[in-house]
């Protein structure tokens, strides 16, 4: 099905299942432990031997040799793979950095061998075993001093010129000298990692020359499609099975270690082989948020309309990688005539920097949404109201572009409301009670809605089930639930009689799960795979398709009524279709929108932070089921309150590597951290996104909330503090005198 | 030529060092036992049923639990005591199961997530999980439902915790407390909120 025009009204507008708070399906499964993450499928393949990945030790360099005989002899050990026995293998299309092969090291704990044993103790204590000789080379570790080094690069990641890659509107430089209010300052955002609760893990087996993963991947034909590459089989010799995973944040959106060492071991031990990364593996050998320099500048009347506005970044990443697209958000997010957007990628030899949860918009407002909260005092404004007065209804860079709906204002308005922002005391400071200061702050958050082709199959069975099959995965999102909801409400059906299953590359290749495309688009195949179920049912059953109503378990039309059931009575019928979107995000800007709301309590002796409230108001399409899609928004803003706080991989600058790679030195929010959190969804809908009418709202949640944290700790204490995450060490220094 | 580097130099040196004293120590005191390969045989009495076991000493409670029983609603998220994922009841008390030796529980009661329920018949904390979305992806959910359950009975047994604010009364059931006592379980995706309402449902209204 061709998505083109704007959806009008469809079966999905009944809301009899859709729209509708309905708990997850696989919830059950999940709370008594009986849902099987990767490395728990004993069932599926016999005789597993167990796996352990040796990482490189330094950051950079070559490895000169690598001394197996004592893990060899080890007991129980069936086969040791290392990189010195093959060359360096070909990279995956989505990859940066090489996965193994070779004697090059690019990065600290790149994987260098896999050791195979009959128990996990053996084959941990074999890699320890084995002796590593390097040669170190030197590495650029530090961004700061890689800056003179960095090339622009323009909004799609490409290399060009300054005068290409830097996108200009009107004359910035001009309209910002003239400019009567102005602000100049810079921001810094840290590396940052995923940190999803399950490491990465893979069992693989062999077949002859076939190959299947059973695997924690949040994109499935991604993974087969590099794995296939990075292995040299055909793609159609390699399924990827992954029904549950342990969350992913980005973190496992593209082929990982583990899959390709899983791989490898069971071939060289001829026997299904099962490993994960170690805890402290997994921030150096994957990807992390790389580390991001901003520059933010914005010039005013005093009437508090923006005429100028800037947003330069800065990013480092391995040869071939990909800036940290910071300043995304800036180019539509106020309006001002004249605008400046630039990117900078320098290269380092840290490990692969690449997307976790709202790539570029994290950090991008984190940085745009403090300056917005200096410039409104500097301005003498509200800050609410100064981002009113600055809304814009059409992309600002091509005004012939209209958003698709931009409720921002109203998210402001009923947030602040909701929240007391009224009682906010203006100057920073001077709310005192007992040993806290208090303060409130807010921030516009804002991400882009993507649109991905998706494809579903859909069954009709004898026993009148309907089974969703796709590749779509479900990594804490809700996805098994709201394409069971999607299912039933096209065929009329309650949701027990609706089975899910995702995560097999057996299945139709669909969005998957990322950019917070997945919710929205997967469910628009699962949509347009249940028209021509219906097509079908109402052929089989001599309806005409176009008349036929679907509703309570029946086919109606006229004064007909049919049990849904009996049009695969004598034999199941199948239909598999995909969504494609045309352009109609060309030519409507589709985005969504929050108000974000925080009061922190600040500890006037240590500076210590305590987030006490946090409201967000959100727009972002048709709620396709209010639980999951809260829990997305709660738990974003969760990951906000860590940026903002706490999170940061500490960057040995001598050695190249993050220093803090366990969840005991990366510190993310634990329940003392989080107060009770208050979510508002906007009453819309989107007929330009998609059937669904919905829209992305697993990252908008994130976007804006550091902010919102760090501008109630101005509120709070007058202590402006630009290089995140805000730790209290920042804070004691300009904290008022205690009296 | 690369240079040598007296850092990577004096790491190598250590870690050959390392190697070198375990092994010799092995070979002088137990040299099976250093390598593992003799089994201990142990029994852990496990959700309600006796399982006998011949386990290599080095194994966890957790993998034990894991590999060896195919428990695997335990969940490994660190395997060093830093994420709670693992939270299982030992003799009714809340315990990191990958912190401790699967041969320390010798003739111990174990309780897992599966022991609490099975999904056609929850325990009430899992049942309060599913109906206030207190998880998403489900990975640290079998810790935080382990957890919370033996975390109520040290409230009710009068276990003061470090937001206790007065050590003489007993400690109240509030948000607070109930935070402070969770956090030993990491939940990634964010559910904390959603979390404590499923606690606080089950424990009743906090004072």
């Amino acid at each position: 099905m061709k998505f083109d025009t704007p959806a009008t009204s469809n079966p999905i507008d009944q809301l009899k299942v859709v729209g509708r708070p309905t708990t997850r399906i696989e919830g059950p499964l999940k709370t008594t432990g009986r849902a099987p993450y990767a490395y728990e499928r004993h069932d599926v393949a016999p005789n597993q031997a167990y796996g352990h990945v040796l990482g490189a030790g330094i950051g950079k360099g070559r490895v000169v040799s690598m001394e197996t005989d004592a893990a060899r002899a080890a007991p129980g050990v069936i086969a040791i793979v290392t990189t010195l026995d093959m060359a360096q293998l070909p990279k995956g299309k989505m990859n940066t950095a090489f996965l193994f092969g070779g004697a090059e090291i690019q990065h600290y704990h790149q994987a260098i061998a896999v050791v195979v044993a009959e128990s996990f103790e053996q084959a941990r204590d074999a890699a320890g075993l084995i002796r590593v000789e390097y040669a170190r080379g030197e590495g650029r570790f530090d961004l700061t001093a890689a800056r003179p080094q960095a090339k622009p690069v323009d909004a799609d990641g490409k290399q060009a010129s300054a005068e290409e890659a830097d996108e200009r509107v009107g004359d910035f430089e001009g309209a910002f000298a003239r400019a009567e209010v102005t602000l100049d300052e810079s921001y810094t955002t840290p590396d940052e990692s995923h940190a999803m609760m399950e490491p990465h893990a893979t069992i693989a087996a062999w077949d002859g020359g076939k190959l299947t993963i059973w695997t924690s991947t949040q994109m499935v034909a991604w993974w087969r499609r590099d794995l296939a590459i990075t292995l040299g089989l055909k793609p159609e010799d390699v399924r990827v099975d992954s029904p549950y995973i342990g969350g992913g944040f980005g973190g496992k959106l593209f082929l990982r270690a583990d899959a390709v060492m899983a791989a490898l071991g069971a071939r060289a031990a001829g026997r299904p082989v099962k490993l994960a990364l170690a805890r402290p593996q997994v921030a150096n050998n994957t990807t992390h948020r790389p580390a991001t320099i901003q520059r933010i500048r914005i010039g005013a009347g005093r009437d508090g309309r923006i005429t100028a506005i800037a947003h330069e970044s800065l990013s480092g990443d391995l040869p071939d990688g990909q800036p940290e697209t910071a300043v995304s958000q800036t180019k539509l997010l106020y309006a001002g005539a004249n605008r400046l957007i630039a990117m900078r990628l320098a290269e380092l030899d840290l490990p692969e920097g690449n997307s976790m949860r709202a790539p570029g918009e994290a950090p991008g407002m984190m940085a745009l949404e403090v300056a917005m909260d200096e410039m409104a005092e500097r301005l003498g404004l509200d800050p609410v109201e100064f981002r009113i007065l600055n809304d814009t209804q059409v992309d600002p860079s091509d005004p012939s572009r209209p958003f698709s709906q931009r409720q921002l204002i109203r998210c402001l308005r009923e947030g602040a409301e909701r929240f007391g922002w009224a009682q906010r005391n203006a100057s920073p400071g001077r709310q005192r009670n007992g040993r806290w200061l208090t303060g409130l702050g807010m921030a516009a958050g804002f991400r882009n809605n993507l649109v991905v082709k998706s494809g579903a199959r859909v069954r009709l069975g004898t026993d009148g089930m309907v089974t969703v099959e796709t590749d779509m995965t479900d990594i804490g999102t809700g996805s098994y639930t709201i394409i069971a909801q999607t299912a039933a409400e096209m065929m009329g059906v309650g949701l027990d009689r609706v089975r899910v299953r995702l995560g097999d590359s057996d299945f139709p290749v669909s969005a998957g799960s990322g950019g917070q495309f997945g919710g929205n688009s997967s469910t628009a195949g699962v949509y347009a795979a249940c028209v021509k179920l219906r097509e079908a049912v109402a052929q089989r059953l001599g309806f005409n398709a176009a008349d036929a109503s679907f509703s309570d378990g029946e086919v109606r039309a006229g004064n007909r009524r049919v049990k849904l059931e009996e049009a695969a009575a004598a034999q199941e019928l199948v239909a598999e279709d995909r969504i494609e979107f045309g352009d109609l995000s060309k030519r409507f800007q589709q985005s969504t929108f929050a108000g974000h709301f925080v009061e922190v309590a600040v500890d006037a002796f240590t500076g210590e932070v305590r987030v006490r409230r946090m409201l967000a108001v959100c727009a972002a399409g048709r709620i396709l089921n209010p639980i999951s899609a809260r829990s997305q928004v709660i738990g974003a803003m969760t990951m906000g309150v860590g940026a903002a706080l706490m999170e940061e991989l500490a960057v040995d600058k001598r050695h190249g590597f993050f220093v803090n790679h366990d969840l005991a030195g990366y510190e993310v929010p634990v329940h003392a951290d989080i107060p009770q959190q208050e979510v508002v969804f906007l009453d819309e809908t989107d007929p330009v996104s998609s059937p669904m009418k919905a829209k992305g709202v697993g990252e908008l949640g994130l976007c804006g909330v550091g902010a919102a944290v760090a501008n109630a700790i101005y509120n709070a204490t007058g202590v402006r503090v630009r290089d995140y995450p805000v730790t209290l060490d920042k804070l004691l220094e300009g904290l008022p005198d205690i009296v | 030529m690369t240079p040598p580097d007296p850092i990577a130099l004096s790491r190598r040196t250590l870690v050959a060092g390392a190697a070198a004293m375990t092994s010799a120590g092995g070979a002088a005191a137990a040299p099976a036992a250093a390598t593992g390969t003799t089994p201990s045989a142990l029994t852990l009495r496990v959700n309600g049923e006796d399982r006998h076991l011949d386990l290599d000493p080095r194994t966890t409670l957790l993998d034990a639990l894991r590999e060896q029983l195919h428990l695997t609603g335990s969940k490994k998220g660190c395997d060093h005591g830093q994420c709670g994922a693992c939270t299982v009841m030992v003799n009714g008390t809340r315990i990191y199961s990958c912190l401790t030796l699967a041969v320390m529980h010798d003739g111990d009661a174990v309780t897992t997530i599966e022991g609490l329920g099975s999904p056609e018949a929850m325990h009430p904390m899992q049942e309060a999980f599913v109906r206030h979305d207190g998880y998403q992806c489900g990975y640290c959910t079998p810790g935080q439902i382990c957890a919370s359950v033996a975390m109520l009975e040290e409230i009710k047994a009068g276990i003061p915790s470090h937001v206790t604010e007065d050590l003489n009364a007993a400690p109240a059931l509030t948000a607070d407390e109930i935070r402070e006592r969770m956090s030993g379980n990491i939940c990634r995706c964010g559910a904390y909120s959603n979390i404590l309402d499923a606690i606080t449902d089950v424990a009743g209204r906090p004072a």
